[in-house]
């Protein structure tokens, strides 16, 4: 007993930094912004009221879940196929994959996010090889519209929806998979009817993951949305920096955070923190 | 359910398997009668789950080939060799219910729905599992669980059932009942049946044939009786169950057998002595040893001295030692036992010419 107390006290204590800096650059200063948006510009709901009528912000609202669940469902399947080969692959392939999931983490948002422009653009390398093979004659909108800002997202987003996804596949019992075979199921369906179902819990917490974080995404949107699909944490920069409407920032924010923190707790009834990196 | 005639012959000439540098089978030559119910009996490590892997077709030898009814399948793929299987663990889908689970290989075959609900309703009934065919696998118990194995895996009327270990997550009283339910399917199935385990007694008590293993290496295959009362080596011997081995001199043959010094005093054996001339052992299995006051003309016997007993309810176990120090275990009614530990040294120990078997001396 004592021992697991003094364990306590010292994962406790090891954990006191994080926890003060959490306290005090978050939720300190979010209970500022949730005061805001009861009080700014005059006390009372009127902020919320304005969120149920506002036309702008409910476009931005639905453009964000559209986009938020439009980059899941990409980023989901091709994390699917990733981390297929990554777990269950060849060791070359495995290698393979393993560059693929990891490098994207070692360059900055930001570069990810002009080098999808150079490609994309209207002079970017895919229009122009496509002109240059007269395949297209006029330059394909790719950027500067929800198509730019949905395939920057998955790029972005594919990595985090395979460390569930793995642990998922890592812990499914490969007699399983050879029982199937054995009672006469080809590889398609052994892979569609046993595996894919098997690996539901993992499939559920990447989905959720990636439909969590797309819903705050900010400087992705930013650039290869080129404001004109502006999405909700855009839109709180917007109103916040860049015009007086502090309330309704804040009350946008404070539904952003509350829509967010339900969703984490639906992710982490289907999956445990761990399985999650 | 099953035709007559269905069950499949099974034939394995010169199967061979490495990983590596490490040979997990070698040479192995063995026929799988038709509708025979085959025991892969050895330690872990022998090469007997290897083999059933091979038949199953999740593994492929490195040599050797295979033949199922006279066709070559040693490259035939698992999905297409039809060998319906248990797996140690079970292995049932666990986002199926029991319905489905015992569906899945119909389905994969493409059976009509009305004929499906027909094989998988009298499949439930035939495993006992009625009233739990909506339930998910971890609803199940072990024994439960077991009964959805067997039934997924005979639904689809495989020539051959492969078991790898099925009992070994039950507890005894379980195991026992299981054992008796499967001797049951085979009987009324009539499928050829391999299977796998490491538990002696489980494959005599099962089996009508009992191949066992060492080392990546077949030693020997034969009925229960067979192989228990006329091992072919002292690693058979010993794995099949505890045995008595005494030290022989000058064996030769004679008459109607063989016979030797065993102790000083003359023993003759039913076996001939083939492979074994001069000092050899001499096996004798505990329970066909008696123990009488002293010792009649013309039957065999040695001295020893009891040391130490065991009750074991229905029989005594008997520890001896005799003259020259050889360690001997037999297995007698209580009052006999008793009766011994009193008188000393005085004790004979017997047994019948018929039951003791030559090993060659000091060798495997």
């Amino acid at each position: 007993m004592r021992a697991y107390l003094s364990d306590r006290m010292g994962a406790a204590l090891l954990m006191a930094p994080l926890l003060l800096f959490l306290v005090l650059a978050y939720a300190w200063p979010f209970l500022g912004v949730v005061k805001w948006s009861f009080t700014l510009p005059t006390p009372g709901l009127g902020q919320y009221e304005a969120l149920l009528t506002d036309d702008l912000v409910q476009s931005v609202f639905i453009r964000t879940l559209r986009i938020a669940a439009v980059v899941t469902v990409v980023s989901v399947a091709a994390a699917y196929a990733i981390t297929v080969v990554w777990v269950r692959g060849t060791p070359a392939q495995r290698l393979v994959a393993e560059f693929c999931i990891l490098v994207p983490f070692w360059i900055s948002v930001l570069t990810r996010a002009f080098g999808w422009v150079a490609l994309l653009s209207n002079r970017g390398l895919i229009n122009t090889w496509l002109q240059a093979i007269g395949f297209i004659s006029e330059p394909l909108a790719l950027v500067r519209n929800e198509f730019g800002v949905i395939v920057g997202m998955t790029h972005f987003l594919i990595p985090f929806a395979v460390f569930p996804l793995a642990s998922a596949m890592r812990s499914l019992d490969d007699r399983v998979l050879l029982a199937a075979r054995g009672l006469g199921s080809s590889r398609m369906r052994t892979f569609w009817s046993v595996f894919v179902p098997m690996t539901r819990s993992g499939i559920i917490g990447a989905a959720l993951i990636v439909f969590v974080f797309s819903l705050g995404f900010f400087v992705t949107p930013a650039i290869l949305g080129g404001g004109r699909s502006v999405m909700v944490a855009e839109l709180i920069y917007l109103r916040i920096f860049q015009s007086p409407d502090w309330g309704l920032g804040a009350a946008i924010s404070v539904v952003l955070v509350l829509f967010v923190g339900a969703l984490m707790a639906l992710l982490f009834r289907y999956v445990r923190p761990k399985q999650l990196i | 359910m099953q035709q007559p005639g269905r069950a499949a012959e099974i034939k394995a000439i010169g199967i061979g398997k490495s990983f590596g540098s490490f040979r997990a089978l070698d040479n192995l030559t063995l026929d799988i009668g038709r509708g025979e119910f085959l025991t892969l009996l050895g330690p872990s490590g022998s090469g007997k789950t290897t083999f059933l892997m091979i038949l199953a077709g999740f593994v492929q030898p490195t040599e050797g080939r295979l033949f199922s009814d006279g066709i070559d399948i040693t490259e035939r793929p698992a999905e297409q060799r039809a060998a319906g299987m248990v797996f140690q663990g079970y292995a049932l889908f666990p986002h199926m219910s029991v319905e489905a689970n015992i569906a899945f290989p119909l389905k994969v075959r493409k059976k009509s729905a009305a004929d499906i609900k027909r094989r998988v309703g009298e499949m439930i009934e035939r495993v006992g599992l009625k009233g739990h065919e909506k339930k998910l696998p971890a609803q199940l118990s072990g024994g439960q669980q077991q009964r959805v194995a067997l039934a997924r895996a005979l639904v689809f009327e495989p020539g051959v059932l492969l078991l790898d270990e099925p009992f070994s997550a039950l507890d005894k009283g379980l195991r026992g009942q299981m054992q008796a339910e499967m001797k049951r399917l085979h009987q009324e199935t009539g499928t050829t049946f391999v299977f796998v385990t490491h538990d002696q007694s489980e494959a005599l008590a099962l089996s009508s044939r009992v191949a066992i293993f060492n080392h990546g290496k077949l030693l020997q295959v034969g009925a229960p009786d067979e192989v228990y009362d006329r091992p072919d080596n002292r690693f058979v011997a010993e794995f099949l169950g505890e045995i008595n081995m005494l030290p022989l001199k000058g064996v030769r043959p004679a008459d109607n057998g063989s016979t030797g010094l065993c102790e000083d005093r003359a023993v003759s054996m039913r076996c001939k002595a083939e492979t074994v001339r001069g000092d050899a052992i001499l096996a004798i299995r505990p329970e066909y040893m008696s123990i009488s006051g002293e010792a009649t003309a013309g039957e065999n016997g040695i001295a020893a001295t009891a040391t130490n007993s065991t009750y074991l309810g229905a029989a005594t176990r008997l520890d001896l030692t005799t003259r020259q120090g050889a360690k001997v275990t037999v297995s007698v009614p209580n009052e006999i036992a008793a009766a011994a530990l009193g008188k000393g040294n005085s004790v004979w120990l017997t047994w019948p010419a018929d039951k003791g078997f030559l090993l060659p001396h000091g060798g495997q």
